[in-house]
């Protein structure tokens, strides 16, 4: 048995891992072997819900500093969390 | 009908600056589009002959240099020349980036049936500049692109994210992203910071799509119809929080994607606000006072100095 490792990205509405989805990123060290992502879009309503089904957090954002000058600008998505499941095939 | 005719109303203009594009259905004529393949293949066999130092002799259009002006790229007769000189689309270009832009660059994207090719998400060309100004590139589709069929992905909204231009590749989906499909002769606007990326065509029929991205060489003030601006440009009190209209381009500038949600939305409030004040040459222009609070105590600070 080995184990391969799912990635979840998820992009949160706010700092707050229980504030809604608004984007996601898959990739899966199983090659399709593990299970997969529920099928609705999103397809976890919040961080908090990946939580509740077996994703561990491995990352959370760290809050932005502040520049003078710039912080009314807006580039990548800011509120980004990362999670992983271990699946043994 | 004079391109005067066609320009964008100051409520389309608005709806651009908010959504990041603005989409035209059928806007081609179908003798257009049904000629046009033609050129497109030729002009696509020119540039992969260039690109890998062959001559550009496959026969048909002439690749035209950048900062050519737009009505000296493609001859008239042409089909091509015939579409960029409408005055449908002259009224779109000219009402957005203003009278005979220059040519930047152009490209025609065949998508074979079948084809698996997969782009992430991406801005073109490299990290843009902070200030309003823009480039807009339209995208035209000759045949009817079925849903799913390899229309162009893109994220309404999200042009004014300053951004690497493929360090949004990271962002599989977002909530509110669309893929196009439509009927043939259908025309996109977008603007340059748009994010996109071409899909695969599981289809049994060829994708065609033309891209062409063109430089304004004028201030882009106040170059559509105007005829609705003084009827919905508001002043800086328009207010959600006080007293707001809902008739206003303020009004078209507050609205939000499905993934433009919570607080953060607002910052995107801002920059639209900086863009509409640069097109309207308005320098007070806001949108929910978020500039109006802050510059009111910065004049404060600078009376006392
Ligand atoms: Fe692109």
């Amino acid at each position: 048995m080995t184990k391969r490792q799912q990635v979840l990205y998820l992009w949160l509405a706010e700092g707050a891992l229980d504030t809604e989805t608004i984007g996601w990123a898959f990739h899966d060290g199983t090659d399709g072997d593990g299970p997969q992502l529920p099928d609705e879009e999103p397809p976890y309503v919040s961080g908090l819900a990946a939580l509740q089904d077996g994703w561990f957090l491995m990352q959370s954002p760290s809050p932005l500093a502040l520049h003078p000058g710039t912080e009314h600008e807006v580039s990548y998505l800011v509120n980004e969390f990362i999670f992983e499941r271990r699946i043994d095939i | 009908m004079p391109v005067s005719n066609h320009k964008l109303t100051t409520q389309e203009m608005a709806r651009f600056v908010a959504d990041g594009y603005l989409r035209f259905d059928k806007l081609i004529p179908s003798e257009i589009n049904q000629n046009i393949i033609r050129e497109f293949s030729l002009l696509e066999s020119n540039k992969i002959l260039q690109i890998v130092g062959q001559p550009p002799e496959a026969g048909g259009l002439q690749l035209p240099a950048s900062l050519t002006p737009l009505s000296e790229c493609y001859p008239p007769q042409s089909f091509l020349g015939q579409l960029l000189n409408l005055p449908e689309v002259l009224g779109i270009v000219e009402s957005l980036v203003g009278p005979n832009p220059l040519f930047d660059h152009d490209f025609v994207h065949r998508l074979q049936a079948g084809s698996e090719y997969k782009q992430h998400l991406h801005v073109d060309a490299v990290v843009d500049s902070a200030d309003p100004s823009f480039d807009i590139q339209l995208f035209y589709f000759p045949q009817d692109v079925a849903p799913g069929a390899g229309g162009t992905r893109f994220v309404p909204a999200t042009h004014l994210r300053r951004t690497r231009a493929e360090g949004v590749g990271r962002y599989q989906h977002l909530l509110g992203e669309q893929q196009f499909s439509g009927e043939a002769g259908t025309l996109m606007v977008f603007h340059h910071g748009l994010w996109h990326a071409g899909q695969p065509n599981p289809s049994d029929v060829d994708r065609w799509m033309y891209k062409i991205r063109l430089n304004p060489r004028v201030s882009q003030v106040r170059q559509w119809n105007m005829e609705d601006f003084d009827d919905i440009h508001n002043d800086s009190s328009d207010h959600t929080f006080a007293r707001m209209r809902h008739d206003s381009v303020a009004q078209i500038l507050r609205s939000l994607q499905p993934w433009q949600k919570g607080h953060e939305a607002r910052y995107e409030q801002m920059q639209r606000a900086l863009v509409w004040r640069y097109l309207s040459n308005d320098p007070g222009f806001d949108v929910d006072y978020y500039h109006t609070r802050i510059e009111q105590r910065v004049r404060l600070i600078e009376e006392s100095s």
